[in-house]
C-alpha cells in the first residue's frame, strides 16, 4: 500500500493534493515500517533461549593438568586447571611476538584456571587439545584441525590463520570450587 | 519482433535500461497503471486486492512462524505455546495468521457474492471465474491443514472427520483413507506431511492468483452496471483513481483485523483446540472453524454417508458450471427484479447454513439445515435456469458514463485526456 | 450523491463486521455448550485498556503454589516467568530454588535431583498421565498452563468453577468419589472443592483470605498463565486502531481529492 501510495505524488501541479498524498504516504511507510519490525525482531533470540545462557561448572574433579568441555550458549566452553608450567609459559612469552596482545593476567581470575570458549576465531571449528590425547599445536595449548591455528597455554593465537585470542567468556566464581558462566 | 531491445519510455536511465531488456517496468505501467479501468466501481471492487494482500500477509506471518514451529505430535502443541510466550512478538505472528485466516474467507466469501450479484462470472469471464473457484478450493485445503498444525483437540479430531469423509468412496475409501494418513490413524506421519503441504499451498495459489489476474486483464473487469466499456469516456486509469480507492478499503479492512487480534484473537476459534489433541477422547462437540460451517451443514443434512459428501463437495463444484446455468444475458441484478429476491434468499441460506453447521445435529437445526440445503441447491440448477427465460429485464443503460454523469457534477472531458502521472 | 456513496461505503462496511460478528455467534456452537451462565466478574483484565493485578496474580500464584499445584501441573511456565508479575530476580531465584527437579544424566549416567533454577519449568505434580490417574481415582488433573484459553468461559468460568460446590440438590445421587458443582458439565466433578475455608492460604501482604479472594487471585493468576501478553496486545492493539483511524482518514481524503474531478 505504501508503494501505491508513494506513487500517486503526481508530478504535475495541485500542490494540495501533493502534499495529502505525500503525508499519507509518509504515515503509511511508516506504519509498514512499525509492522516489519515484529517480524525482524521475531528472529532474535527468544525468551527461553536467553534464560538458558548461564552454565554452572564443578571444578573439583578436574585435576591439574586436565580439562573439561562444557556446553554454553550451544558452544563448548573450555574450562582448564593449568599446571604451574604451563603458567610460566604463558607469562613468558613477550608480548611482542604476539598476533592479538594481551597478558595471561588479563585472561585468567585465578592463575591457574584458564576459562575459554572452545571456539576457533578464524572460522568456528573447536580446536583440539581437552583430550589428554589430542595434539596441542605448537605452542602446548590447542590446535585447530580445520586451517592450522595454533593456540598458546593462555589460548591465545600463535600460528596459522585464526586472528584472535580465543574469547573467554563472562564468568564468575561461585566460591572456591564453582562457577558460573555467562 | 525475434530480436532486439523494447523500446521503454521510462526517463530514469539505469530503470530505461532494465526496461529495455525486461520490460517489467512497461508491463506493470501497462496493467497497474493506465489499465482501463470501468469508472463505476462501488466498494465491493476492493476486494480482489483486499484477498490479494491478504495472501501476502498470510505468507509472511507464515514463514516467520514456520521457524519456530515443530511438526511432531510430541512437540507441536508446545512449540505453538512457545512462540505464543517466549518468541519476540511470536503471539502477534500466530494471532495474526490464525485470525488472516479468518479474515481471508471473509474476504473471499465478500469476493464472491460481488461476482453472484453483479453477473462477473458470465461470458466471457467464465475462466476467470472458474479460476477463482479453483483458489477457493485450495485455500480451503490450506486452511485445514493450518488448522491441524497446533495438535489440539479440534485439530486432531477435525482432521479425523475430514479425512474420513474420503473412506465414503465405495471400494477404495478406505485405502485411500490410510495413504492419506500415511498409518493407521491421523498421527505423526499425518502432521508432518499436513505441515508440508500447508506450506506449500499458499505458493500454489499464488500462482493461479497470478492467472486469474492475468485472464481479468484480457477481458477487462465487469463492473456495477454489468455493460462493456464502450469508450475511453467509460473507463479511469487504474492508478491514482483504483489505488486511492482500494487503499480506503485497505485501511478499513486491517482496522477489522487489528481489532480481532488485539482485542478478540480467540474469538473466531475453539477453546477446545488449546488442549492437545488426545486420541483417547472426543470432545463432546466437535465443529470445523466457522468459514467451513454452511458446507459442513450441508454435509450433515444429508442422512446417507456417501451423499453427504457428494453433496457437501458439489455445493462448491456446482459453481464451476454457474456461468452456464444463469442463462440471462443480463449480468447486474441491478436490473433483474426477479432474480434478486431469489439470490437474497440465497444468500440467507448461506447464512443460515453457516448457523445451522455450529449447532449439534439434532432438531430443528436438521430440519432447518435440510431447507436451507434444498434451497441452496434449487437456486442454481433450477431457479437461475429458468429465469433466464422467465424474467423481464429492466432496460439496461446505455453507458456506464450516461448513468454517471446524471448524477450531476461538472462534465469532464474524460480522465484519459489529462496528462497521465506517472507511476 | 456524494452522501449516496459515502452512505454506501458505510453499510459495506457495516456488512462486514457484521459478517464478523456473525460468524462469531454462529462459531463453535457456543450457544449449544453455553447453555451454563456464568455469575458476571469484573476482572482487571477485562476490556480495552486491561492490565493484570499484580498483587492479585502474585498472591494468585501462593494460592498455586499451596493447593492447586498438589495436583495440576502447570508445564508451560517456567519460574522466570513470574518476574513478570514484579517478584524480583532473587525472590524467583529463591522460589525455584525451594523445588527439587530433576536433572541429568550427570557423567556417571544417573539422573539426579537439583534446586530448580529460574529456567526450568515449573515442576509437575506427576511424573507422567498415568501416575496422574493412579493417584487420582482415574481422573486427570488438567494441566493449568493455557485453562482460560482453554474453557468456554475463562476466567469467569473458573471463577464460577471454584465458586461453584454445593450439596447436590434433593435427587441427585453422586456416584463415589465425584463431588457436586453447578457450573460444572454435567454437574459431578472429580475435583474435591479445593479452596473451602477462609485462611487456607496465609497471604503476606495483609489481604485477608477469603474463599472469595482466593479465588479471584487463583483467576487473576491463571489468566495471566494463558495469556502472558495480554497487556502488550491490548495496549499495541490501541495505537494500532488509533494510527488506522488517522490512516483512513487520510485515505480517504486522497481519494476524495483524486477522485473531485470524476464525479
Amino acid at each position: 500500500m505504501a508503494d501505491s501510495m508513494a506513487q500517486a505524488a503526481p508530478q504535475d501541479g495541485g500542490t494540495r493534493r501533493d502534499f495529502l498524498q505525500l503525508v499519507t504516504a509518509s504515515f503509511a511507510a511508516v506504519g509498514v515500517g512499525a509492522m516489519a519490525w515484529p517480524f525482524i525482531s521475531s528472529m532474535n533470540p527468544a525468551r527461553d533461549v536467553l534464560a538458558l545462557s548461564t552454565t554452572e561448572v564443578d571444578l573439583t574433579p578436574i585435576a591439574a593438568g586436565s580439562a573439561v568441555t562444557v556446553m554454553w550458549r550451544g558452544k563448548p566452553v573450555f574450562v582448564r586447571n593449568r599446571t604451574p608450567e604451563e603458567i610460566k609459559e604463558a607469562r613468558a612469552v613477550p608480548l611482542s611476538e604476539l598476533r592479538d596482545p594481551q597478558t595471561d593476567q588479563a585472561r585468567v581470575k585465578k592463575d591457574n584456571w584458564l576459562v575459554l570458549v572452545g571456539v576457533c576465531t578464524h572460522l568456528g571449528c573447536v580446536p583440539l587439545g581437552q583430550k589428554p590425547t589430542d595434539p596441542r599445536g605448537d605452542y602446548g595449548g590447542w590446535f585447530c584441525p580445520c586451517h592450522g591455528s595454533h593456540y598458546d597455554t593462555a589460548g591465545r593465537i600463535r600460528k596459522g590463520p585464526a586472528p584472535l585470542n580465543l574469547a573467554v567468556p563472562d564468568y564468575a566464581f561461585n566460591g572456591d570450587a564453582k562457577i558460573t558462566v555467562g | 519482433m525475434a530480436s532486439g531491445l523494447h523500446k521503454s519510455d521510462v526517463a530514469n536511465p539505469v530503470l530505461n535500461w532494465i526496461d529495455a531488456r525486461l520490460p517489467v517496468i512497461t508491463m506493470m505501467q501497462k496493467e497497474y497503471g493506465t489499465f482501463p479501468t470501468p469508472r463505476n466501481f462501488n466498494y465491493f471492487w476492493n476486494f480482489g486486492a483486499l484477498a490479494m494482500v491478504n495472501l501476502l500477509i498470510m505468507i509472511a506471518t507464515g514463514i516467520f512462524l514456520s521457524m519456530h514451529y515443530t511438526a511432531h505430535t510430541s512437540m507441536a502443541f508446545d512449540s505453538v505455546e512457545r512462540i505464543m510466550r517466549d518468541v519476540n512478538y511470536g503471539w502477534l505472528l500466530r494471532y495474526a495468521h490464525a485470525n488472516g485466516a479468518s479474515m481471508f474467507f471473509i474476504v473471499v466469501y465478500t469476493h464472491i457474492w460481488r461476482g453472484l450479484y453483479y453477473g462477473s462470472y458470465k461470458a466471457p469471464r467464465e475462466l476467470l471465474w472458474m479460476l477463482g473457484v479453483v483458489i477457493f478450493l485450495l485455500m480451503m485445503a490450506t486452511a485445514f491443514m493450518g488448522y491441524v498444525l497446533p495438535w489440539g483437540q479440534m485439530s486432531f479430531w477435525g482432521a479425523t472427520v475430514i479425512t474420513n469423509l474420503f473412506s465414503a468412496l465405495p471400494l477404495i475409501g478406505p485405502d485411500i483413507v490410510t495413504f492419506l494418513w500415511g498409518g493407521f490413524s491421523v498421527d505423526n506421519p499425518t502432521l508432518n506431511r499436513f505441515f508440508s503441504l500447508h506450506y506449500l499451498m499458499p505458493f500454489v495459489i499464488f500462482g493461479v492468483v497470478f492467472l486469474h489476474v492475468a485472464a481479468l486483464h484480457i477481458t477487462g473487469s465487469n463492473n456495477p452496471l454489468g455493460i462493456d466499456p464502450k469508450g475511453p469516456q467509460d473507463t479511469l486509469p487504474f492508478h491514482p483513481y483504483y489505488t486511492a480507492k482500494d487503499s480506503v478499503g485497505l485501511v478499513a479492512y486491517f482496522a477489522v483485523f487489528a481489532i480481532l487480534v488485539f482485542f478478540f484473537p480467540n474469538a473466531l476459534g475453539h477453546p477446545d483446540n488449546y488442549i492437545p489433541a488426545n486420541p483417547l477422547v472426543t470432545p463432546p462437540h466437535i465443529v470445523p472453524e466457522w468459514y467451513f460451517l454452511p458446507f459442513y451443514a450441508i454435509l450433515r443434512a444429508v442422512p446417507d454417508k456417501l451423499g453427504g459428501v457428494i453433496m457437501m463437495f458439489a455445493s462448491i463444484a456446482i459453481l464451476f458450471v454457474l456461468p452456464w446455468l444463469d442463462t440471462s444475458p443480463v449480468r447486474s441484478m441491478r436490473f433483474r427484479p426477479l432474480a434478486r429476491p431469489f439470490l437474497f434468499t440465497w444468500l440467507v441460506s448461506f447464512f443460515v447454513l453457516l448457523y445451522c453447521g455450529g449447532k449439534p445435529p439434532e432438531e430443528p437445526y436438521v430440519t432447518i439445515s435440510r431447507v436451507a440445503a434444498a434451497y441452496y441447491f434449487l437456486y442454481f440448477l433450477v431457479i437461475l435456469p429458468l429465469l433466464g427465460r422467465l424474467e423481464r429485464p429492466l432496460p439496461l443503460p446505455e453507458s456506464i458514463a450516461r448513468p454517471v454523469l446524471r448524477g450531476g457534477g461538472p462534465v469532464m472531458a474524460g480522465a484519459m485526456s489529462k496528462p497521465m502521472e506517472k507511476a | 450523491m456524494r452522501v449516496f456513496h459515502s452512505l454506501r461505503a458505510f453499510s459495506l462496511a457495516a456488512g462486514l463486521v457484521a459478517g464478523a460478528g456473525l460468524a462469531t455467534v454462529a462459531t463453535p456452537a457456543r450457544a449449544a455448550e453455553g447453555a451454563m451462565h456464568y455469575p458476571e466478574v469484573r476482572f482487571s483484565f477485562d476490556g480495552l485498556f486491561g492490565h493484570f493485578d499484580r498483587a492479585s496474580a502474585q498472591r494468585g500464584f501462593q494460592v498455586y503454589k499451596e493447593v492447586c499445584s498438589n495436583c495440576h501441573s502447570m508445564h508451560l511456565l517456567s519460574y522466570r516467568n513470574l518476574s513478570e508479575l514484579g517478584l524480583s530476580d532473587a525472590e524467583v531465584r529463591a522460589i525455584a530454588a525451594t523445588v527439587q527437579v530433576q536433572d541429568g544424566p550427570n557423567d556417571e549416567g544417573q539422573m539426579f535431583e537439583r534446586p530448580a533454577r529460574p529456567s526450568d519449568r515449573f515442576r509437575s505434580p506427576f511424573a507422567n498421565e498415568k501416575a496422574a490417574r493412579a493417584a487420582n481415582n482415574g481422573a486427570l488433573p488438567p494441566d493449568l498452563s493455557v485453562i482460560t484459553k482453554a474453557r468456554e468461559g475463562g476466567a469467569e468460568y473458573i471463577h464460577a468453577l471454584l465458586m461453584g460446590y454445593e450439596d447436590p440438590p434433593a435427587g441427585v445421587t453422586l456416584m463415589p468419589g465425584m463431588n457436586y458443582n453447578k457450573y460444572f458439565a454435567g454437574h459431578q466433578i472429580a475435583m474435591a472443592q479445593p479452596l473451602s475455608s477462609e485462611g487456607q492460604v496465609e497471604y503476606t501482604d495483609g489481604t485477608k483470605p477469603t474463599v472469595e479472594q482466593m479465588v479471584e487471585d487463583v483467576s487473576q493468576f491463571l489468566t495471566w498463565a494463558a495469556e502472558p501478553e495480554l497487556e502488550q496486545r491490548k495496549s499495541l492493539g490501541v495505537k494500532m486502531v488509533l494510527f488506522l483511524t488517522v490512516l483512513g482518514g487520510l485515505a480517504y481524503a486522497v481519494k476524495r481529492k483524486v477522485w473531485a474531478d470524476v464525479h
